[in-house]
């Protein structure tokens, strides 16, 4: 755990970089730091590790104040990765992952398998060991430096805007793997980012610093998103706050496993199932127990089946896994409002109504009553 | 208008100039390069020293060579190497100082801040990450001084050591110009010669500079 007890850093020239801080960091989870250029996070993190030393209170690493180690010392145990990858131009892409354990005065060998090991882990090809790193991506670059972070399987790892400078659709594959490595590894993670669409995705707690270096509010995400502790944090947060919310909300919905239809049924048989349940659009059911789409019992002809029938388009969620916020995306891609549960294998385990899904978020909404506005 | 036969005929003269040529040229930029790295350094440590050690530099460098040359002749001696490699020495920093901090200038601040991180040392960020990403701009000024050096030898002839300015001096007084256009051709040559050699060495030394620009 790492633990920020009352601490300030001012310049010189009177500028107050973080004011008066206290914030737990707990072991195994990620905590990101989010707020708007200026807001002291960059230089949060950099005291933990001592590249900037605090000029009050104490920053204590598992009950030891980081003052009392030197730095170099302190650093080897702490991983670190920043914005453009920093990658050293000179050193080929093994010898730039083996670069703490060469410090540590590992053998030369050890560490150089260890470096491999490591590229396999984050998702590189071990043929780009022997590169250097200007013939690597962003992207490429960026996993290079998450694994050098980890080389020396350091418990506590720092990650400074590690992931801005990359495209979108390459920041979210490296959100991913980032996600996924964490799950395999339990690190301690502090995580700075001025995005608060990636805070709350990595975030196990997202700590929100406003201007001048004050702690504005600290929770998890769902709770940052559902009761934000006062205005700054609510722009900050912005206005579709209440739809990411969702993404938070497990989508615990009641399913109806009366309103399917096999892809080879009567049309007669149909019409039978839309008046027994009361509905009149029905979800049909290829032989394998997969969705094939919509169809609206309102609308049938006087006789064939339903392989003679025009499919309407539809959206899937799987029960118990994913979010409201996937569940309402499922049902938005269907005329029928309705969305269509599915279990891991993709076969139909029943249908979320409109109705349901009207009533689960307005239900989230009665929750939020209160707690925050607009 | 060459007179092939002078030139068999003096071969080893000839090669003797060439031989004292090289040493009193690039003997300057050797010496130049172990007194540019430590001061370099230091200026981009106390970044103060640098401007006024650049501006006794730049002093140094507009001296005219044939009027420094004269006036070490009393401490260093008439016809002697020291003579032309003091100077040359001196101007040769004029070039290699504000190369090593312009190299030590170009590691990015990412880079530098991540050797910082991982847990490197002052002295070992120096040796292992700092030198070696300067040496594209510590070789190119390298390259400038070793060119300017080998033709500002043949200067030191008439201060009675010269190289290959000698054959300058010789073919003037007889009226005689094989032994000058030897010379230029020479000196030409070994130019071209050390500027390939460094070129070569750079290639060698960093595989990874070929597309800096990009990374």
């Amino acid at each position: 755990m790492i633990t920020f007890e009352g601490v300030t850093k001012r310049y010189a020239d009177g500028t107050i970089a973080v004011n008066d801080l206290h914030l737990e960091v707990p072991t195994a989870e990620i905590t990101v730091l989010v707020g708007p250029s200026g807001c002291g996070k960059t230089t949060s993190l950099r005291m933990i590790n001592r590249m900037i030393d605090a000029t009050e209170g104490k920053i204590l690493l598992d009950g030891v104040d980081v003052r009392t180690i030197d730095p170099p010392t302190l650093r080897r145990g702490i991983g670190y990765v920043i914005q453009q990858a920093g990658l050293f131009p000179h050193r080929k892409i093994v010898d730039n992952v083996a670069t703490v354990p060469y410090l540590l005065g590992w053998d030369k060998s050890k560490a150089r398998a260890r470096a491999m090991e490591l590229l396999e882990r984050v998702g590189l090809d071990t043929a780009l060991a022997e590169r250097y790193p200007f013939q690597l991506s962003g992207g490429q670059q960026q996993r290079v430096g998450v694994a050098r972070a980890l080389a020396a399987d350091p418990p506590v790892l720092l990650m400074d805007e590690p992931f801005s400078a990359v495209d979108p659709i390459v920041r979210t594959s490296l959100q991913d793997e980032l996600l996924r490595l964490q799950s395999d590894l339990h690190k301690t993670i502090v995580f700075v980012t001025h995005d608060i669409d990636e805070a709350v995705k990595l975030g196990d707690r997202v700590a929100v610093l406003r201007v001048g270096g004050t702690l504005a509010q600290v929770a998890d995400p769902a709770t940052l998103l559902s009761a934000p502790a006062d205005d700054f944090v609510r722009e900050f947060l912005g206005r579709d706050r209440g739809i990411r919310r969702l993404s938070f909300v497990p989508a615990d919905l009641p399913l109806r496993t009366d309103l399917t239809v096999p892809d080879d049924a009567d049309i007669s048989k149909v019409a039978g199932v839309a008046a027994a349940s009361g509905l009149t659009w029905l979800a049909v059911v290829d032989s394998g127990g997969r969705p094939s789409g919509w169809v609206n019992a309102a609308d049938l002809p006087l006789s064939g089946t339903v392989a003679d029938l025009r499919l309407m388009p539809y959206g899937t969620f799987v029960a118990g896994r994913d979010s409201l916020r996937s569940a309402l995306d499922a049902a938005l891609l269907a005329p029928s409002g309705g969305a269509i549960a599915v279990d891991d294998e993709g076969r139909v385990t029943g249908v979320a109504t409109a109705g349901a899904l009207a009533a689960a978020t307005s239900g989230i909404a009665a929750e939020g009553v209160g707690t925050g506005r607009g | 208008m060459i007179r092939w036969d002078w030139i068999g005929r003096n071969l080893p003269e000839i090669r003797e100039l060439l031989g004292d040529h090289i040493v009193m040229a690039l003997l300057p930029i050797l010496l130049g390069l172990l007194i540019a790295l430590p001061l370099g350094l230091a200026s981009v440590r106390w970044r103060r020293l640098y401007q006024p050690t650049v501006g006794i530099m730049n002093v140094v460098y507009s001296l005219p060579s044939l009027a420094v040359f004269i006036v070490l002749i009393p401490i260093t001696g008439l016809a002697e190497q020291a003579t032309v490699i003091v100077p040359l020495t001196f101007y040769a920093l004029a070039v290699l100082i504000p190369s090593v901090v312009d190299g030590i200038a170009s590691v990015p601040t990412h880079v530098r801040q991540s050797a910082v991180a991982m847990g490197f040392g002052p002295m070992r960020r120096l040796l292992q990450v700092d030198l070696p990403i300067a040496v594209p701009v510590v070789l190119a000024g390298v390259r400038v001084a070793t060119v300017s050096s080998i033709s500002l030898v043949s200067v030191g002839a008439l201060v009675g050591r010269g190289g290959l300015g000698y054959l300058f001096i010789d073919g003037w007084q007889r009226q005689f110009p094989t032994p000058i256009v030897v010379g230029i051709v020479l000196i030409l040559l070994l130019a071209l010669a050390a500027d390939g050699l460094l070129v070569v060495a750079q290639r060698l030394l960093t595989p990874w500079a070929r597309a800096r620009s990009s990374a």
